[in-house]
């Protein structure tokens, strides 16, 4: 529902017809050039795609030379100040015009030559939005489809023949607008969602066009006022694409009622009525499916949903998506395999062309990574990865979410002007209103042949290279109805000329190529045991508002001998795949073996472990398939310092408050006591007590004297050297039945997030210097009393943590590891072991390991999570952020289960150089 | 505030028809069996004491017609949801003037009507699961895409999936919502199947309440302002097993409410009633 959105610029038939003329082969000095793959495989375009414009624009000087081309790309990073040019040559300015979510244009300049980023970020500077990464700009190509403007590529390379017309839209709806962290990116929100209910884009029905309407009524004009407002102030207003007298009686009667409410409000109200609209933040693409039927798939938030006529017919939720790729006009999808199933399906759809296929491509691996991932995907390196090197490279949510709480200007005063588009009774980009899906979306088939006139050369080395590709490609994905290997190779250079990417056809997007390669093995095992705890937005059997209500009551304690009777759906079943509707328009491709494709893909990502990861990105995993994404530091990075955070599991609202917390420097959910309390045998113990978590610490360190000087200096970082440390969260299910005990446990976990929240605030204030930092134990002390001092009889957990001693920190892992598992395993199951599971992910800087047990104990499934965090590094790390990170993403992501143990364990190797203390 | 969406299982007026004597012998069945007339009008007047009486609804009486033996089972010529009524085209042919008398009635209540005049299509309300958030709706015998569409068309505020329907009659032959977000399932293969594909389309998380029997996990939710969670169900005489099932929900107010009759002419619990919420937000 997005791409279609917000105003436009006019249709240009003549650019087209200039273009032919102008699109004559050119021939490419530098691409013929010994140079790394990648800057060749940027050049080929960009050579084509500046030189049109050119013609047309009124204000410019001379033509880009090539050499210009390939400076302006070294000097990758910025592009505002001006990058040594050689010679004298002028600075080419363009006039943009971007027309906004009111319907307003704004005109601004350009240098010619800059990236996608400069222009949002003027336009985003212009509207005074920090929130941005929900939004983005789109431009019109030549066959007049709504394109996202790719932040990381030159302007012109993708405005190509165009006038430079933009608009600003919201790209990504967040799920819960409330989350938004200021008022003025809601606003922006309603605007673009007034426009997709007024062009027909967000279906709504009589009844939510009213209650939507009044909303904006009183948000753009306040409180009805009879006197001022008169009694048909409405009908300049649009409310819906077919707006009768009756809706607007209707907004009137509501809007009276509305006496008092702010425009904030009346927004938030907006956005909680819309954001259940079932095409909310729903993408539609034109598609057939593979028996010729018109279909629309429709890219959101959660995965790829399958769209006949109206009906859902489909819905392929992103953990269920292990690949996504186009080839041609062909978009494919590949399904993981189901619970008894052994190879994974691959769907495939057609699309009016390969532009719209690919756009559709682009978008889903901008979606999954905005909303599954941690953080975006590195992109891949030539010569190890196939395919498209395009990755979104924006913030994910998580990250902007985490970003956005950083925010601490004061509210920023906005005017909410009468917005320009509503009282006109057209929809922005010109098409007459309608509310038929049709017209959304207008990939015209006829569209397709246009592509034909586009002529490119290409050097040899890049037909060295598709060809090499193609073999592998062959090799790795035999689909059944793969093109021939000629008309593969033919798409792909009518595409180099449009874009950047070498090759388009057959790329993989998602999940099966970063993780690395211990993930890749593990995936499909542990498939069905991610489905059922580590998911976490709607599939997590956790304990709904629904058992709670029942075990809380207390005429239900008592039993125990009662099956469960109320289960939580899991959403996303393995076996679901030989199961589908019969009825169902996707028809899977004959099944592939992939096993080819494994071993190239972990050749691959273990490769691309094993080296730095490029640009201080580290390769992000899936939350899906349960991998601790570690972001690399970079202390001159502003983004990256707000994102210390070692580890994430998962999306969720309530580990991104704790982790914005932690981010801070305020939050500090572990709680230290002296050793005094409770010495057991060694140097000194401390008592972690977090809830119903027991913490031990062993201070080991040979250098220092009292726990409250070891302590300062753990948390002062002192000591300045190189760290490793393993954080362990033991979790186990509570079986969620009717049975007596267990409810009980299940509510005193949930009843924790309140002294919780308490510890979290009681940190805020001490800073974490050396001098203070007694003071500090002596708060950790008084908040340790008090969390001791709550009933806590349930199960413990004992850690023991804080060690420092010289060593060698590679060494110190696997030390750590296994005397860590020694310590844990003193309660064991004596059930039967159904699977046990390890995962490791391992980035430069943290290694994780989950340990996944299902036992079945007198009819009973448990299943106990261990996992273990290692964190290496030479930076200073935060132990206790990273402990309280650890527990509550663990806590988070299991709500259903209970943390039993934590080990914390850490090692420094003091250099000689550092005695501290 | 107005909001939308708000109050699943908040009802105000219920609508019901009587059984007219040809019930016994003229109408539709998937099975052979003998309908004692008088236990099927006993079973169904108790039906409707509860919800007028007990329950505190407004209930509105259609006459039965002796022409439209089927036409007690209301449900399958509406579908209300908010304050639009979707007047359906049920799939049997015998029962298409089924919808004349309900759609006065629905009118009289001052619900948005919206018919289904397209003659390619075809829904009964039977096949249709409203969940609060999203509408399933079962292909089955009497129901098929068109008519799906046209639904989807009728409520465009929800996604509305389509889920075959196996072997049984309707799609609520094997299943009901049983509360805000709990889906009661029956146990059988074609039911546990159903919600399989119903968990896989959807973007909500749903409870599931498995019953041992089908025709049991036809149930009516309610939530009413002074009775709280509602749940009209099937009898112990009829189906013990799942009877057990349904007694261990603590916080609802049971009733059992006994369908030996009309479910032999494969009528369940929601079959006899069209429930509205006159109250509703805007």
């Amino acid at each position: 529902m997005t791409t279609e959105s917000g105003a436009d610029s006019e249709a240009k038939q003549q650019q087209q017809q200039q273009e032919e003329s102008v699109a004559a082969p050119k021939e490419n000095p530098k691409a013929a050039e010994p140079a790394s793959p990648q800057n060749q495989l940027e050049q080929l375009p960009a050579a084509v795609g500046h030189s049109t414009p050119a013609r047309k624009e009124q204000i410019l000087c001379h033509q880009d030379t090539p050499e210009e081309d390939q400076e302006s790309r070294q000097s990758s990073t910025s592009r505002l100040s001006r990058s040594p040019l050689k010679g004298m040559k002028k600075v080419k300015i363009m006039q943009c015009k971007v027309t906004l979510l009111d319907g307003s244009d704004y005109t601004l300049t350009v240098e010619k030559r800059v990236k996608g980023q400069v222009l949002f970020d003027k336009v985003c500077d212009h509207l005074n939005l920090l929130e941005k990464d929900y939004f983005g700009i789109t431009y019109r190509d030549v066959e007049q489809q709504k394109n996202w403007l790719d932040p990381t590529k030159d302007l012109k390379k993708q405005i190509r023949t165009g006038p430079w017309n933009f608009a600003f839209n919201v790209k990504f709806y967040p799920p819960d607008p409330s989350q938004l962290t200021e008022d003025i990116t809601r606003y922006y929100l309603c605007l673009q969602l007034r426009d997709d209910v007024v062009s027909g884009r967000l279906p709504c029905s009589f009844a939510t066009h009213t209650v939507l309407g009044s909303y904006t009524v009183q948000s753009e004009l306040g409180d009805y006022d009879p006197e001022e407002l008169g009694s048909d102030y409405i009908s300049e207003l649009r409310f819906a694409p077919n707006q009768t007298k009756e809706l607007e009686e209707k907004v009137m009667e509501l809007h009276k009622t509305y006496k008092g409410m702010t425009p904030a409000e009346a927004e938030m109200h907006f956005l909680e009525n819309a954001k259940k609209l079932s095409m909310y933040g729903v993408d539609l693409h034109h598609a057939k499916d593979s028996e010729g039927v018109e279909i629309m798939l429709g890219v959101c938030a959660s995965g790829l949903l399958i769209y006949r006529d109206r009906l859902r017919i489909n819905r392929f939720a992103w953990p269920k998506i292990l690949k996504i790729s186009y080839k041609r006009n062909n978009f494919y999808i590949k399904i993981r395999p189901g619970e008894f199933e052994q190879f994974e399906s691959t769907i495939g759809f057609k699309l009016p062309n390969h532009r719209a296929a690919k756009r559709l491509w682009k978008v889903c691996v901008e979606h999954h990574t905005f909303f599954r991932l941690v953080s975006p995907e590195a992109p891949p390196k030539k010569f190890l990865t196939l395919g498209s090197k395009f990755r979104y490279s924006g913030r994910t949510q998580a990250q902007t979410r985490r970003a956005s709480s950083q925010i601490i200007r004061p509210a920023p005063f906005f005017e909410r002007s009468a917005s320009k588009r509503y009282n006109m009774s057209q929809s922005l980009d010109g098409a007459p209103i309608t509310e038929n899906h049709e017209t959304l979306m207008r990939d015209s088939d006829s569209a397709a042949n246009a592509r034909g006139d586009i002529i490119t050369t290409v050097t040899t080395e890049k037909k060295a290279e598709e060809e090499k590709a193609e073999r592998e490609d062959a090799r790795a994905d035999t689909t059944a109805d793969a093109g021939t290997p000629t008309a593969v190779r033919q798409e792909a250079k009518t595409d180099s000329e449009q874009t950047d990417f070498a090759f388009d056809g057959d790329i993989t997007a998602t999940e099966d190529t970063e993780p690395p390669a211990e993930m890749v093995k593990h995936q499909t095992n542990i498939s069905e045991l991610k489905r059922s705890f580590l998911e976490t937005d709607a599939s997590v059997p956790g304990l709904t508002e629904w058992e709670r209500r029942l075990s809380s009551s207390p005429a239900r304690s008592p039993r125990s001998d009662e099956p469960p009777m109320i289960e939580p759906l899991e959403e996303e079943q393995q076996d679901e795949e030989d199961e589908k509707p019969a009825g169902d328009e996707t028809k899977a491709e004959p099944k592939v073996t992939e096993a080819a494709e494994y071993l190239l893909k972990c050749t691959a990502d273990s490769s691309l472990a094993d080296g730095a990861p490029p640009q201080g990105i580290s390769p992000s995993a899936t939350m899906d398939d349960d991998v601790f994404a570690a972001e690399e530091k970079t202390p001159d990075s502003h983004d990256q310092l707000s994102e210390k955070s070692v580890d994430r599991l998962s999306p969720g609202s309530v580990r991104e408050e704790v982790s914005q917390a932690i981010t801070d420097k305020r939050g500090m959910l572990i709680i230290l006591k002296e050793a005094e309390v409770e010495a057991e045998g060694k140097d000194d113990v401390g008592k972690l007590l977090l809830s119903k978590m027991e913490a031990l610490v062993e201070e080991a360190s040979p250098v220092k004297g009292s726990p409250k000087k070891a302590m300062a200096s753990w948390v002062s970082e002192v000591a300045r050297a190189e760290e490793s440390e393993v954080f362990r969260v033991l979790t186990e299910e509570m079986p969620k039945t009717f049975e007596q005990s267990k409810p009980d446990v299940a509510q005193i976990t949930l009843s924790e997030a309140a002294p919780l929240a308490v510890s979290t605030l009681g940190w805020i204030s001490p800073s974490v210097t050396p001098e203070k930092a007694s003071a500090d134990v002596e708060q950790k002390k008084l908040l340790a009393t008090e969390m001791e001092a709550a009933p806590e009889d349930h199960t413990r957990a004992d850690a023991v943590c804080a060690k420092e001693m010289p060593v060698v920190h590679t060494e110190t892992k696997t030390i750590t590891y296994e005397s860590a598992e020694n310590d844990m395993n003193g309660d064991t199951d004596h059930g039967v072991l159904l699977s046990a599971q390890t995962i490791t992910s391992e980035t430069t800087s943290t290694t994780t390991t989950t340990h996944i047990t299902k036992t079945v104990k007198g009819g009973i499934s448990e299943t106990r999570i261990e996992k273990r965090i290692v964190i290496t590094g030479d930076s200073e790390i935060d132990h206790d952020e990273a402990l309280a990170q650890a527990i509550k993403e663990a806590k988070e992501q299991h709500p259903d289960m209970s943390v039993t143990k934590v080990v914390v364990h850490k090692e420094t190797e003091i250099t000689p150089e550092e005695g501290e203390d | 505030m107005a909001g939308l969406m708000a109050g699943f299982g908040c009802y105000t007026h219920a609508i019901v028809r009587g059984i007219p004597t040809s019930l016994a012998k003229e109408s539709l069945r998937t099975c052979q069996a003998e309908v004692d007339l008088s236990k099927a009008q006993r079973e169904h007047d108790a039906y409707v004491h509860i919800l007028r009486t007990t329950l505190g609804l407004e209930v509105v009486e259609l006459p039965a017609e002796e022409t439209l033996p089927d036409c007690v089972f209301v449900e399958d010529a509406a579908v209300v949801c908010g304050d639009t009524a979707l007047i359906t085209r049920p799939g049997a042919e015998s029962r298409r003037r089924e919808t004349e008398a309900m759609k006065g009635a629905l009118k009289d209540l001052n619900l948005n009507i919206v018919e289904m005049t397209d003659e390619n299509a075809t829904l009964d309300g039977g096949d249709v699961l409203f969940t609060g958030r999203e509408f399933f709706v079962g292909l089955s015998k009497r129901t098929n895409q068109r008519g799906a569409e046209i639904l989807a068309d009728a409520f465009k505020d929800y996604a509305v999936s389509t889920v075959p329907v196996m072997e049984k009659l309707h799609l609520k032959s094997l299943c009901s919502m049983g509360g805000p977000g709990l889906i009661v399932i029956g146990s059988s293969e074609p039911a546990q199947k159903t919600l399989k594909i119903m968990q896989q389309m959807s973007d909500h998380r749903y409870d599931k309440l498995t019953v041992p029997d089908d025709l049991a996990a036809n149930c009516i939710y309610m939530n009413l302002p002074d009775k709280g969670q509602v749940l009209l169900h099937c009898t112990a005489e009829e189906y013990p097993e799942s009877v057990k099932v349904f007694d261990k929900l603590n916080d609802y107010k049971l009733f059992p409410v006994s369908n030996s009759e009309k479910v032999k002419v494969d009528g369940a619990l929601t079959c006899c009633s069209v429930l509205i919420n006159k109250k509703s937000g805007n």
